[in-house]
């Protein structure tokens, strides 16, 4: 039995230097906190935070009830903003899937200079929300559905290629191997190897990027892309606060039947 | 018996409806559905080509943007997003911490549980740009609406997967500690949250990119950022100094991506 005769025998977690550079980087984020909280509120007009749960209250007891004969003057909004949905998703499917195949380093026709232009794509399509792409495509080609359907198709690139990508490079080798043995060319290995095991993934990924893109344009129409975003942004114009509310309700039961719908076919799928 | 366990005979791959009436009722029916749909785009034609001469132009100002003529608008819109995105992170995970403890079912009594999840439901199920818009007309507009739509969107994707997480953890772990004669806050402090911990700084990360995304959109509705200046530069027809901002967007989204990824991996 020796004695302790030196702390450092004593058994710790972490060594003295890793604490210190622990407590050195939780101090440098709670002094970045400060610093970012103070740039922020510089021109904030503390008089309108503190007079907000009076504004909430207000708006609150303006939005009830909601105006329920509004209803019917919603269902066209309604049909365009599922359409611009729809389409949208078909299209930026149509769009994503050759980029994935050019992404995946199994399938890309060459790794060295393809693959990089596939995985900018998908990167560029992610990083620009749908509301933006709607706002460009808004000014080039002029409100309406059209320019919906193309906001969504664009931004659902990048979801489903990253997706389908992932999936085509998680493939089993051995069933591919098995094709080439048959001496079967680089298109049939594609056809009967590698598309046969995606078809799930593929289905999966396309129902749960229509559900996600039903929510995205029904707010479209506030950059003027048409929807039911055109109907809130134009009652939230004139204050007609319980037509707003209406919208939102509508959007809300949109939304979460469009969730059952999509978790049960990718229930089935899967 | 080694055979029995690989199947021998070719089975069809499942089938979402497999009476095939009801297929081919189906498919007719999408058939219709998408004639319908596709009818109902009314595209002006010669809106159209007048955008094309717009849309080259954008083109064109996406390749040569023109960073310094509204360089103070985009650097005060940058400041902006970069600072609401840092602090409504931190206290969207502040506020989420408690909150996802409460909404995992091993560590809070049913009340909590159910009034915890309901918080995460209404947060999850409004939308940024909704909640945005109610903010905006509550807090005027600026940065200080925005900060608040973030950290009430960050509560509701926080807490869900970290109450996820804590009702996977590995319970001998917890048990093992309970044994002993834990407290609540003894077993949360040493078989919960080093379990969680890796977990929760990678989500930390990953929802701080997703803030920054975010911040470049609700500026649209006036809760200041990017987003702001993105919008006048699109009304004021600056082409040039909105294909400079959005190659910021671009870069700022790829380096917390990169960088986001790569620490994650170093953390973990």
């Amino acid at each position: 039995m020796t004695e302790i005769t030196h702390h450092s025998q004593v058994w710790t977690y972490r060594t003295p230097k890793k604490r210190l550079l622990i407590w050195a980087g939780w101090l440098a984020l709670v002094a970045l906190f400060v610093w970012c909280w103070q740039v922020m509120t510089k021109d904030t007009i503390w008089i309108f935070v503190q007079d907000a749960p009076r504004q909430a209250a207000d708006i609150g007891s303006r939005m009830m009830p909601p105006r329920w004969s509004y209803l019917p003057e919603l269902m066209v909004p309604l049909w365009d903003t599922l359409n611009i949905a729809t389409l949208g998703t078909i299209g930026g499917v149509i769009l994503a899937v050759p980029v994935a195949f050019m992404a995946a380093r199994n399938t890309s026709p060459s790794v060295t200079f393809l693959r990089p232009i596939a995985l900018f794509i998908i990167v560029a399509s992610r990083s620009i929300n749908s509301l933006i792409w709607a706002l460009l495509l808004v000014a080039i080609i002029g409100p309406g559905i059209l320019a919906g359907i193309i906001a969504i198709a664009l931004r659902s690139i990048g979801f489903v290629g990253k997706l389908l990508y992932e999936a085509i490079e998680e493939t089993d080798r051995a069933q591919i191997e098995a094709i080439e043995a048959t001496g079967a060319s680089r298109a049939q290995v594609l056809s009967y190897g590698i598309v046969p095991q995606v078809m799930p993934a593929f289905w999966g990924i396309s129902v749960f990027r229509w559900d996600i893109n039903i929510r995205e344009s029904a707010i479209l129409g506030l950059v003027g892309a048409g929807g039911l975003g055109l109907k809130l942004q134009a009652s939230l114009n004139v204050l007609a606060w319980p037509q707003v509310t209406m919208i939102l309700l509508l959007i809300l039961a949109t939304v979460v039947l469009s969730e059952w719908v999509s978790a049960r076919v990718r229930h089935a799928i899967i | 018996m080694s055979t029995a366990s690989y199947p021998t005979t070719w089975r069809r791959p499942p089938q979402i409806v497999t009476d095939r009436r009801w297929r081919i009722a189906l498919q007719v029916g999408i058939l219709v559905y998408l004639v319908l749909a596709i009818g109902s785009v009314e595209v002006n034609w010669a809106r159209v080509a007048d955008g094309l001469e717009r849309g080259q132009r954008f083109v064109a100002g996406f390749l040569q943007p023109d960073f310094t003529s509204r360089w103070n608008e985009i650097s005060r819109g940058l400041v902006e997003s970069l600072t609401m995105t840092l602090t409504s992170t931190v206290v969207g995970i502040l506020v989420s911490i408690p909150i996802g403890i409460g909404a995992a079912r091993n560590m809070a009594p049913r009340a909590v549980y159910l009034f915890c999840r309901g918080i995460i439901a209404v947060s999850r199920a409004l939308q940024e740009i909704i909640i945005a818009i109610f903010l905006v007309a509550m807090f005027g507009f600026g940065p200080f609406a925005g900060f608040l739509t973030l950290s009430f969107a960050t509560i509701g994707f926080l807490a869900k997967l970290l109450a996820d997480d804590i009702e996977e953890i590995d319970e001998a772990q917890a048990e093992a500690i309970r044994s002993t004669g834990a407290s609540w806050w003894q077993a949360l402090n040493y078989a919960v949250q080093p379990q969680v911990m890796p977990r929760l700084i990678g989500l930390s990360l990953y929802r701080l990119d997703i803030n920054f995304r975010e911040s470049a959109v609700i500026g649209i509705v006036g809760a200041g950022g990017i987003g702001a200046t993105l919008n006048t530069a699109m009304d004021r027809y600056e082409y040039d100094s909105a294909g400079a901002i959005l190659l910021i967007i671009i870069g700022i989204v790829m380096v917390a991506e990169y960088s986001s990824s790569h620490l994650r991996k170093y953390l973990q």
